[in-house]
């Protein structure tokens, strides 16, 4: 390490002491990290290496003796079976429904909060708090509370307007799972899109007021730019949270009627199926989808990062 | 009344009407978690039934079901130690990243990072595996080590910001004073530092207690977790609203106490430190 990457406060005299050699202050330098840094290493990275070497083996559980090693089998099997690749295109469309309903309904309710009303504080609160219900508790209340089509609430309010009285889980089984995430997702894109609107320069926007611009032209032109990497930001923060959900699906559906998504798939596969070959597949394929989605939200942090520290 | 003002009050009312349509189920399931199992499950309902407390009562399993106890404990354990544990870790790593800074502090901080962008679940397989060679199944301190792993690459990043907020200025007139490094901590970073370093604590803490699927797999009997025990809801049969109303209120009770303190700086966290 060179004597210009120290910060001043390692520079600061040490009495009657001698100095140490640049190694040793590098690795003093370096010692508050390590530990965060091999606890990581060793529970995160390690098994991720597992699940890739059993996932080119042939291993039941329940017939540990027939452990074989089988290439791309695996992974073959997974990318050809129907109700896998199902739970493919149903983990996508899970992901892609929640996160642009949330977005959308997100942005609307960010810009509602961000004028001034009476009671603006206690709205902000009633609607933070649907994000801060345990999520199982919130899937057993809409699956329970809300959907039940004999007593539920939702058919409870029909009836008071003479309306039909659905099944809504047996009928939509995939959008009753989805509405109860939108519910919860929402807020989340709320804040983050509040926090956008913001850090806009107010100055910016009452010259623009000034100049004859209209409500429309200021939200079109200047906040809609501004917001485009916040916009960015919750939609690949929401798919990566979104994309691994287990709550919702395991409780409302138990990943029936065609709403089993991958992270329900490999539960299953290994949980009940105890095909541990199959699910690590199923898992690496999980990997390999999010690693699209990372890279592309790394590249997203890392901008509005790097505008953070430039600005400092 | 100008149409501003009319546009204006219309926008507040139609805030507060999103407001309530968004916090109905919540009241909902508040109000009838103090119903009777019959006034409970009645169409159309029942809005202005008489109080009980027989859904907590039967919750707690003084009607005879099983004690919540045990699960609420293993959760507290859970997310308690682990946000601890995480704290313990994330601190001088923060510091290494922020105030006194390694070379190529970025590259570290997006490492962190991108382990918090794999899906857990592609690693729950091995993880089982491996706990049940070593004898590990069903017992709490696994959870509390894997919550750990998923919560320190968000504290990181949080402490790290929250941490860089320190002047460095005022950290060089500390030890050009004579202060050494305990001092400055603790009299210089420590009161800036602290509320973000609150609000990154219970924010570990929420997900921590929410965590259900690796808890699930791995817990049985002895350290079964609170949204474990809610599980033994989803396919009950018969008259249970108002109980499983309760349970869900008094489960999520800890989380909003929780979210509503961390509310400022919640969107942080949740961004992981990428939204101020």
């Amino acid at each position: 390490m060179t004597a210009t990457t120290t910060t001043p406060v390692s520079t600061a005299p040490v009495p009657a002491v001698r100095r140490p050699s640049a190694r040793l202050r590098a690795w003093s330098t370096r010692a508050p990290l390590l530990p965060a840094l091999i606890f990581m290493i060793a529970v995160t990275q390690l098994p991720f290496v597992a699940t890739l070497v059993i996932s080119f083996f042939d291993w039941n559980a329940l017939y540990p003796d027939a452990r074989r090693f089988t290439g791309f089998d695996n992974y073959h099997q997974v990318l050809t079976d129907a109700d896998l690749r199902h739970s493919v295109g149903t983990t996508v469309l899970l992901t892609a429904a929640v996160v642009i309903a949330s977005l959308v309904l997100g942005l609307a309710l960010a810009l509602l909060l961000d004028r001034r009303f009476r009671g603006r504080g206690v709205v902000r609160t009633l609607l933070i708090a649907p994000f801060l219900v345990v999520p199982v508790a919130a899937a057993l209340l809409w699956k329970h509370v809300l959907y039940n089509p004999e007593y539920g609430l939702f058919n409870g309010l029909l009836h008071y307007v003479g309306g039909p009285q659905p099944d809504w889980i047996s009928n939509t089984p995939l959008l009753a799972v989805e509405a109860s995430l939108v519910w919860q997702w929402t807020p989340f894109m709320m804040l983050i899109l509040l926090a956008g609107l913001q850090s806009r320069d107010p100055e910016q926007i009452e010259a623009a007021r000034v100049d004859g611009a209209s409500d429309w032209q200021i939200f079109r032109h200047l906040t809609l730019p501004h917001l485009r990497r916040y916009l960015e930001l919750g939609a690949l923060l929401g798919s990566i949270y979104i994309v691994q959900n287990f709550d919702a699906v395991f409780t409302i559906t138990s990943g029936g009627l065609g709403t089993a998504n991958l992270p329900y798939t490999v539960y299953q596969s290994f949980y009940q199926a105890h095909e541990n070959g199959l699910a690590s597949a199923a898992g690496v394929l999980v990997v390999i989808g999010s690693l699209v989605i990372a890279t592309l939200a790394l590249r997203v942090v890392s901008s509005l990062f790097r505008e953070e520290v430039s600005r400092a | 009344m100008t149409a501003t003002t009319v546009r204006r009050g219309g926008l507040g009312l139609l805030a507060w009407l999103a407001g309530i349509v968004f916090f109905l189920p919540i009241a909902w399931m508040a109000l009838t978690s103090f119903h009777s199992e019959a006034d409970a499950a009645t169409n159309p309902p029942s809005f202005t039934a008489a109080f009980t407390l027989d859904g907590y009562r039967e919750f707690f399993g003084t009607g005879g079901g099983a004690s919540p106890w045990p699960a609420l404990l293993n959760s507290a354990v859970a997310s308690v130690a682990s946000t601890l544990l995480v704290l313990l870790l994330a601190l001088p790593a923060a510091y290494a990243l922020s105030i006194r800074r390694v070379r190529k502090w970025t590259d570290v901080l997006f490492f962190f990072l991108s382990t918090k962008m794999l899906p857990a679940v592609a690693g729950l397989l091995p993880v089982y595996l491996f706990a049940k060679n070593a004898g590990m199944l069903d017992n709490i301190w696994l959870l509390v080590v894997l919550y750990t792993s998923m919560n320190l690459p968000i504290a990181v990043w949080m402490m790290q910001s929250f941490l860089a907020e320190v002047p460095v200025a005022v950290i060089e007139a500390a030890q050009i004073d004579g202060a050494r490094l305990p001092t400055v901590l603790a009299r210089v970073v420590a009161p800036i530092a602290l509320p973000g370093i609150a609000a990154t604590s219970l924010i570990c803490f929420i997900f921590s207690w929410n965590e259900l699927l690796f808890a699930r797999v791995l817990t049985g009997v002895v350290a079964e977790t609170a949204p474990v025990f809610l599980t033994g809801f989803i396919t009950s049969q018969g008259l249970f609203l108002a109980k499983v109303c309760a349970a869900s209120l008094v489960i999520s009770l800890p989380v909003l106490a929780a979210g509503f303190a961390a509310q400022d700086k919640l969107v942080q966290g949740l961004s992981l430190g990428a939204v101020k």
